[in-house]
């Protein structure tokens, strides 16, 4: 257990194994097709001419690296030092874009000439849109016909993007059936297609490879964090886990460390806290499923962590006790989408705020002793989430909670970077205080 | 499960989704009246990854009538005394995991296929269904390279299953070419000696009854098609096409003239001269 924290988070065994999780769990007609993929993705990832061209679009394209940003009036109010990985900077409005980009220039290079997606808020189906427009790639996005009524507003991003949206009307009509749908369309258009997977899900090596994408987040930070804490690195790292891919690439710039992860799901759709071990999607496993092994329905308010199932290796981390995973609930989420928007000026997106609000709640507990440093990473933007929010109550009536620590906190005249706001988080103070300065 | 080959006609294995109706079962026998030489009974899914519309239609219905693994296997041993025909269990991996071999074993179930279940992952299954006693009958796709169809035809029992498109289970209005090459390619390899355990390792044994069959499945749809699916392999498996017929509501003694008219195509198909050495030709 103890060598496991200083392992890090490495590439998988054989067959795409995390542990006793993940593999290759795919009809026989997909089996060529993952190997390839996975033959394919090797070679990219060793190549530097890859990774130059990746780097160039990450850049000139998503706007990387994305802004560390001390949360200065929120670290004041809880007594801790909170910075955030600002992926809601990144293009299209989420760290979706930095798989796509990757899996759009693998597929390129793979000399296939369309990409097809499954997607539930709609983000990543946006961002692969995105992708195969600049690549010149066609694109198709399966997505449930619930949550396209739920995110109107993405469908037409996409569409304007230049992709078409298929809508999925069988089983629970959302973002899992979608992506049963995209595989059996891969089945079909295997050799002109690429599947462009969302998450640390799905048969070897996506779960793999789309950490490796995302591992960015995590790089970025560590360095980033390390100009900001005298401690170099932060006591804990947080991030939202739907499928568990800003998770896991945020996780992957800090395994090595002893940081403490924390992964937050929805407490309607926490395969983590849940779930128990199955094969859902092409790997092993945490699963929402009943006894006979029926997948069940996620609810959460945020689309993007209404999955039943979650990246084979966050239930391998959870298992060796390497990382940890809580839940929270809908109502929390939006006191925390709520406060931080006060506090910070960042409206974040639901599945973000999910991170938010455990730190809310942990904070000055043994969980979240005052005086820790934290580093969360705000997967996105909430834009996508107005029109829904426009309807919640809480959002025109803030809680009397909220209320009454928001005075609070301004009455102890915190400025962004201000002495005050940093006495609590002394370890970060001179680093936030650099920053502001 | 043995599966007779070699006499004079190809093999049909009609599929039904376990629980469909509430007299499922019916299904079943009208189907054994009709000539079928093993039944595939599918395991309702909530998320059939590879199956297209009909048979997702078929497992949704299953699941709303509140069908249950336990219940199709429970139904299936009761009928047991007068089903005389192997039972094979078509189920996705995770259903199979939970339900466990040995409870399939005592419902007399013969056969596995298990759709998202390769190679690579299937070990454990194979060698837990050794020991109840069940035959493991692995897939074949079109776009499997020879050196993986060889180990898969080792490995498989009871018969080969050929799926004929590269794409999801469902009608189709031909029979995709690439399932004749496909099992072709099957028989060729199974006829290798070492490949198939059952073979006795004798080349010049040119009796077919010594190797495992290869079926087609996935997209044959019509009697003519099994008629040309039948000369192609050694027989057929047909699902989406009966499913259809199940969900618009025909009776098990429409399914019965169906599967009927399935086995009377496959017979007629090579009921000439001898069967074994026109499939190994060009007559496809
Ligand atoms: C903003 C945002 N965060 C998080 C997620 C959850 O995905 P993952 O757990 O793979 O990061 C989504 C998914 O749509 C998302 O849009």
């Amino acid at each position: 257990m103890t060598l496991a924290t200083q392992r890090g988070m490495r590439d998988p065994a054989t067959g795409g194994r995390f542990g006793s999780f993940g593999g290759r769990f795919v009809p026989e007609s997909l089996i060529p097709a993952c190997a390839a993929l996975e033959e394919a993705f090797r070679d990219a990832w060793t190549d530097p001419g890859f990774r130059q061209q990746l780097d160039l679009f990450r850049a000139v394209h998503a706007g990387r690296p994305t802004a560390l940003t001390p949360a200065w009036n929120l670290s004041a109010e809880l007594g801790i030092t909170l910075l955030l990985k600002r992926e809601d900077l990144a293009h299209t409005g989420s760290h979706k874009i930095n798989n796509v980009l990757g899996q759009a220039l693998l597929a390129r290079r793979m000399g296939k000439t369309r990409l097809i997606a499954e997607t539930g808020a709609g983000q990543h189906g946006v961002a692969a849109a995105t992708a195969a427009a600049l690549f010149g790639l066609r694109a198709t996005v399966y997505m449930g016909e619930r949550d396209i009524e739920r995110q109107a507003l993405n469908v037409f991003r996409m569409n304007l993007l230049g992709a078409e949206v298929v809508p999925v009307t069988t089983g629970s009509r959302t973002l899992k059936d979608a992506t049963n749908e995209a595989m059996r369309q891969w089945v079909a258009n295997v050799d002109d297609t690429h599947f462009c997977l969302g998450s640390v899900a799905g048969p070897h090596p996506y779960p793999w490879m789309v950490r490796e994408f995302q591992r960015v987040i995590g790089e970025e930070a560590r360095r980033q964090v390390a100009a900001e804490l005298p401690t170099g690195v932060p006591d804990v790292v947080v991030a939202c886990v739907g499928g568990g891919s800003n998770a896991a690439g945020t996780f992957a710039g800090f395994a090595d460390t002893g940081a403490r992860l924390i992964g937050v799901e929805a407490a309607g759709g926490a395969a983590m806290t849940d779930g128990t071990v199955g094969v859902v999607h092409g790997s092993r496993s945490l699963v929402l499923q009943n006894a006979e092994g029926q997948i069940a329905e996620a609810h959460s308010i945020a689309a993007g962590l209404d999955y039943p199932g979650v990246g084979p290796e966050h239930a391998h981390l959870g298992e060796s006790g390497r990382a940890q995973y809580v839940t929270v609930s809908d109502d929390e989420v939006l006191i925390a989408l709520k406060r931080l928007a006060r506090t910070e000026g960042i409206i974040c997106a639901l599945e973000s705020a999910h991170a938010v609000a455990w730190v809310m709640r942990a904070a000055g507990t043994d969980e979240l002793p005052h005086g820790s440093t934290v580093l969360l990473t705000l997967s996105g933007r909430g834009d996508k989430d107005m029109a829904q929010l426009q309807d919640q109550p809480i959002m025109t009536e803030p809680p009397a909670g909220l209320q009454a620590d928001l005075p609070a906190g301004r009455q102890a005249g915190l400025q962004p970077g201000g002495q005050a706001g940093l006495q609590p988080g002394r370890q970060a103070g001179a680093g936030a205080g650099r920053v502001a300065s | 499960m043995t599966l007779r080959l070699g006499t004079d006609r190809p093999l049909l294995v009609p599929f039904l989704t376990g629980g469909v109706t509430a007299d499922w079962t019916d299904y079943l026998l009208a189907y054994q009246e009709a000539g079928a030489d093993a039944i595939e009974v599918g395991l309702p899914f909530s998320d059939p990854m590879l199956d297209g519309t009909t048979i997702q239609q078929a497992s949704d219905q299953a699941l709303t009538r509140g069908a249950t693994v336990e219940a199709i296997l429970h139904e299936l041993a009761a009928i047991r005394g007068r089903l005389r025909v192997p039972i094979i269990v078509m189920a996705y991996a995770n259903l199979v995991l939970k339900v466990g071999i040995e409870r399939l074993a005592q419902a007399g179930v013969s056969g596995l296929i298990v759709s998202d279940l390769p190679l690579e992952e299937s070990a454990e299954l194979e060698s837990a269904a050794a020991a109840a006693g069940i035959d493991m009958i692995l897939l074949v796709a079109p776009v499997t390279p020879d050196d993986r169809l060889r180990q898969i035809c080792l490995r498989s029992q009871g018969f080969v299953y050929a799926v004929s498109v590269m794409g999801v289970t469902g009608e189709r209005t031909t029979l995709a070419p690439e399932a004749e090459a496909l099992a072709r390619r099957a028989k060729l390899l199974l006829t290798e000696p070492g490949v198939d355990g059952s073979h006795a390792g004798s080349r010049d044994d040119e009796n077919p009854v010594q190797r495992l069959p290869v079926l087609i499945g996935f997209g044959v749809s019509t009697p003519e098609q099994a008629a040309v699916a039948g000369r192609a392999g050694d027989g057929v498996v047909v699902g989406a096409a009966l499913m259809r017929r199940v969900l618009d509501g025909a009776s098990p003694a429409d399914l019965r003239r169906e599967v009927g008219a399935l086995r009377a195509a496959l017979d007629q198909g090579v009921s000439t001269a001898t069967p074994y050495a026109e499939i190994s030709g060009d007559r496809g």
